[in-house]
């Protein structure tokens, strides 16, 4: 069995600063990452970021993450392990990991859950034939391996993700008839949204997809306008000839290991999901476990670095490591913390963290 | 939502057999998993643990937060036998 300091898992933006932050203050960390290459969401995104510029707004997601992947590799106090998956926790602190294939055990001191999170799916009839996607799939095709999913894409939600997919799918010359959104409004932010309006995407708010149709995969699919109580306005039903569905309703946190580890856990909908119960330093109610990025709650990239930051120099200090600059670093953190979450945008993230807060203080 | 509706793709679940099961009474998560065998396949409830929370929640009159889930037990993905075997046997 391998022993380690500190074990980050999972190499967004979140486990890859936790790395460096950790590293750079003289711990040994290893960072394990299930994919074949470091960078997790940031590797899809051909987009220019929002944020600010002190978490490279204004540049595109997987130059930030080929850049911060540079660091990490350059850095000795950091081993790397792709293609390698976190299997489980055990009682005695043990983790179980499959490296290449094989299995594997590591006992670290100090562990970083950085996992990300897992895209929601949608149920309606046939809402498992092929031609419909998870936004995550689609992105991975266009945007990784250059595949598009196919001619005419329906997307469902209109956040974000489903908004930003939906203008790289018209980049990519496929169609989009519509983007379908539950909500009354739309979440995604007005210079995504504009854009593919400008480009003459309708998007359907109060609306919800009803059914999928297809023989063999994806024809054709029923959309229906919704009331305040999310059923079905009879009358309303359209139909779409469509051979992608393309769902961004969302993501809920990866938290199986944090289950395992013991850690308590807690359901706050406006962070995705179950999330773990943490101090302001992100460690939960395990001493030395600690969570960073969407695992603790669906924010964003910018806020992922910085609590990766907090994480790995909390971590760090813990064993002994940057003790003289730690309060600083850690106060320059905080800063940026609450200024990314401040204003309009921050209000989701900011209840759903008053409503973590009021199930009280995290004891270990 | 029509009966074939899938709820769990990996064993196979609709939404129909999950609610038939949830009306005779066996309306908790640990209950439905082991007689349905729902979020034990390949993903390990990934995909269908948000929709059957939302189901127990809707029986049950309760919120989402009120649904006690089940054990999450290792491994976290399907694991081949090969991987196992090789284990190194220094610890
Ligand atoms: C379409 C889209 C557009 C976006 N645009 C922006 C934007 O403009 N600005 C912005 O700030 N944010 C944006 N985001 C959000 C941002 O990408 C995420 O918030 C961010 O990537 C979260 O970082 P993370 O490190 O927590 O998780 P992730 O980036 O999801 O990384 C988690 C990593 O952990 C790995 N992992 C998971 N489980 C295991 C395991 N058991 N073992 C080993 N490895 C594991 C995964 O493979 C993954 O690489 C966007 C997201 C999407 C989908």
């Amino acid at each position: 069995m391998d022993k380690a300091e500190i074990l980050v898992i999972g190499s967004g933006p979140a486990g890859l600063k936790a790395a460096l932050s950790a590293a750079e203050q003289g711990a040994e960390v290893t960072l394990v990452e299930r994919d074949p290459f470091l960078g997790g969401q940031l590797v899809k995104q051909t987009h220019m970021f929002f944020g600010s510029k002190e978490q490279y707004a204004a540049e595109r997601g997987f130059k930030i993450a080929e850049k911060l992947s540079r660091e990490v590799e350059a850095h000795p106090g950091i081993r790397v392990l792709c293609d390698t998956t976190a299997l489980g926790y055990y009682d005695d602190g043990v983790v179980s990991l499959e490296v290449k294939g094989r299995f594997a055990t590591v006992k670290p001191q100090s562990l970083i859950m950085a996992t990300g999170a897992q895209e929601n799916t949608l149920m309606f009839p046939n809402c498992d034939l092929p031609g419909v996607y998870g936004a995550g799939a689609v992105q991975t095709l266009m945007n990784v391996h250059g595949i598009i999913p196919g001619k005419r894409v329906a997307m469902v939600g209109a956040g974000n993700i489903g908004v930003i997919v939906s203008y790289q799918l018209l980049q990519a010359g496929v169609e989009v008839p519509a983007i379908v959104e539950a909500l009354p409004h739309i979440g995604a932010y007005h210079v995504h949204a504009s854009k593919v309006r400008r480009m003459g995407v309708p998007i359907y708010t109060s609306h919800t997809v009803l059914s999928a149709h297809g023989k063999d995969s994806l024809e054709k699919i029923t959309m229906v306008a919704i009331d305040q109580d999310r059923q079905p306005v009879a009358g309303t039903e359209q139909e779409l000839d469509v051979d992608v569905l393309c769902i961004a309703v969302g993501l809920t946190p990866l938290t199986e290991i944090l289950f395992q580890a013991g850690c308590k856990m807690v359901y706050i909908p406006e962070l995705g999901g179950h999330v773990a119960m943490r101090s302001d330093t992100l460690e939960t109610s395990v001493p030395n476990i600690f969570v960073c990025g969407d695992v603790g709650g669906i924010e964003e990239a910018s806020a992922a670095m910085v609590e990766g930051s907090i994480a790995g120099l909390t971590a760090a200090r813990n064993f002994g490591y940057g003790k003289d600059s730690y309060e600083d670093q850690l106060a320059a953190a905080r800063r940026e913390l609450d200024s990314l979450r401040s204003g309009p945008v921050g209000e989701k993230i900011r209840s759903g963290l008053k409503r973590l807060s009021s199930f009280g203080e995290v004891t270990q | 939502m029509s009966d074939k509706t899938i709820i769990c793709r990996c064993e196979d679940l609709t939404v129909e057999e999950i609610r038939e099961w949830i009306s005779k009474g066996c309306d908790g998560f640990e209950e439905i998993k082991r007689a349905t065998r729902i979020g034990m396949g390949a993903c390990q409830g990934r995909t269908c643990r948000r929709h059957l929370i939302a189901e127990l929640a809707h029986a049950n009159q309760k919120s989402p937060a009120e649904i006690d889930l089940s054990t999450f037990r290792p491994p976290t993905k399907p694991l081949k036998f090969g991987a196992v075997a090789g284990v190194d046997q220094d610890d």
